[in-house]
């Protein structure tokens, strides 16, 4: 029978490296895609990763053993990405010339590798998400991606943000706004 | 008829709404609203249309031999290790701070378009700075007006994150004198002031004082100058909308 995270953890904190070892690999690929959509390109996705399980391996005796280990894995990951997404915006702002589009982090659209007829459907839309998302502000991205991508509700993406319901729930109003704004030209009008 | 607003129809996509029974009584009775809510859908679908590169099963393996070797035995920083290398250490900061400053005053300044250069990157990591830390105080202040109230309430978290974003403000306010952005620096003004008040509080507030405070953020109407600036600032930052520059 599968052990539970709980287990796992209680394991991998008396010092058993392969409890870790499975919680890394129960928790890898949904990780990835929570990092992904946050950073928007896979090679920072991937240090996001790693970042985050280091974390989680250096605090596991801090981790209340009460809480869900899979909500507490994503706080730190979206914590790492905020980070990372922080400290790129600033060095773009300083290596790249203002008005520079293509070094936008987020605006670089990801290698999803789609075929010729989704690019002629769907590439507008997607240019507009990307550039849409890039407009975002960290936290708001952070509120965006887990309410709608990990179908997060509210006052639990609060508790991974560490923030009030209600500040939580205003950050997802705005990315909607923003988003719904970015898109209108191609699906819709916006009142 | 009361229509549903933009908020109302945001929760019940997300089905996060306190009646949704009610919301869609409203939408089959309401075109109007059902039209609003059909375009909130259609954009909010077309998101989804990001795609997410797949990793395959043998991801968390890869990701356990990259990390596994960095998991043992991690000798602590040096710095940690010794108080007296952390007084070492402010001591020698110390001495470079003054070395640069004296370097400022006293060497031969820059050519001219170099500083204009150096003016125009500072200006931009200052947008970007002040963008980060509007969101911040934003989200404290928000934290304060939405809070349930009713049997008192402890504040001491906004306090803490309050007391950090005061040091902010003095720095933003007196650059944003400095570059002659008057009505920045009268909003920063205004905040630190709030912020000050806050830090200044009982860490445990009675319902009574928690009214007052809302209400205070009300009349001042602090958040709504907050969100104003915060989004110039947005548009400032936004590469594609230069001309945007000129207006803060």
């Amino acid at each position: 029978m599968e052990q539970t995270d709980a287990a796992l953890v209680g394991q991998a904190r008396a010092g058993d490296p392969d409890a870790f070892r499975l919680l890394v690999e129960r928790h890898a690929r949904s990780l990835f895609g929570l990092a992904y959509r946050m950073t928007g390109n896979e090679s920072d996705a991937e240090d996001v990763v790693q970042e985050s399980f280091l974390r989680a391996y250096r605090q596991l005796k801090s981790f209340d053993q009460r809480a869900s280990f899979g909500t507490w894995l994503y706080r730190i990951a979206v914590n790492s990405s905020l980070d990372l997404v922080r400290s790129r915006r600033r060095r773009m702002e300083v290596f790249a010339p203002a008005g520079d589009d293509a070094a936008d982090p987020v605006a670089e659209a990801p290698s999803g590798n789609p075929g010729p007829e989704r690019l002629v459907l769907s590439g507008e839309i997607w240019q507009r998400v990307a550039g849409g998302m890039a407009r975002l502000s960290p936290t708001e991205r952070a509120a965006f991606v887990l309410r709608h991508f990990e179908g997060m509700r509210i006052e639990e993406l609060s508790r991974v943000l560490g923030c009030q319901p209600g500040a939580a729930r205003h950050s997802v109003f705005r990315a909607v706004q923003k988003l719904r704004r970015a898109l209108e030209p191609a699906v819709g009008t916006v009142k | 008829m009361n229509h549903l607003g933009e908020e109302d129809l945001i929760l019940h996509y997300y089905g996060e709404d306190d009646d949704p029974s009610e919301a869609g009584r409203h939408l089959e009775e309401c075109s109007e609203c059902r039209s609003l809510f059909a375009s909130l859908q259609s954009a909010l679908d077309a998101v989804d249309c990001a795609p997410v590169p797949e990793r395959d099963a043998e991801y968390g393996a890869r990701v356990w031999r990259r990390i596994e070797s960095r998991l043992e035995s991690r000798p602590k920083p040096w710095l940690w290790s010794n108080p007296w290398r952390w007084a070492a250490a402010g001591v020698a900061f110390a001495g470079l701070l003054a070395a640069a400053f004296l370097a400022g005053r006293f060497l031969p300044g820059r050519p001219a378009p170099a500083v204009a250069a150096d003016s125009q990157v500072r200006e931009r990591i200052l947008l970007v700075a002040v963008g980060d830390y509007l969101e911040r105080s934003q989200m404290v202040l928000i934290e304060l007006a939405n809070a349930n109230s009713s049997g008192g309430l402890d504040i001491s978290a906004q306090q803490a994150r309050a007391e950090d974003l005061v040091s902010e403000t003095r720095l933003y306010r007196q650059t944003a004198a400095r570059t002659g952005d008057g009505a920045v620096a009268g909003l920063l003004e205004e905040l630190e002031r709030v912020l000050v008040d806050i830090t200044h509080e009982p860490a445990r507030l009675s319902p009574e004082a928690v009214d007052k405070l809302r209400e205070r953020l009300q009349s001042e109407g602090i958040l709504f100058k907050i969100r104003v600036l915060g989004s110039k600032v947005q548009r400032e930052e936004a590469p594609d909308e230069p001309s945007a520059r000129q207006k803060l």
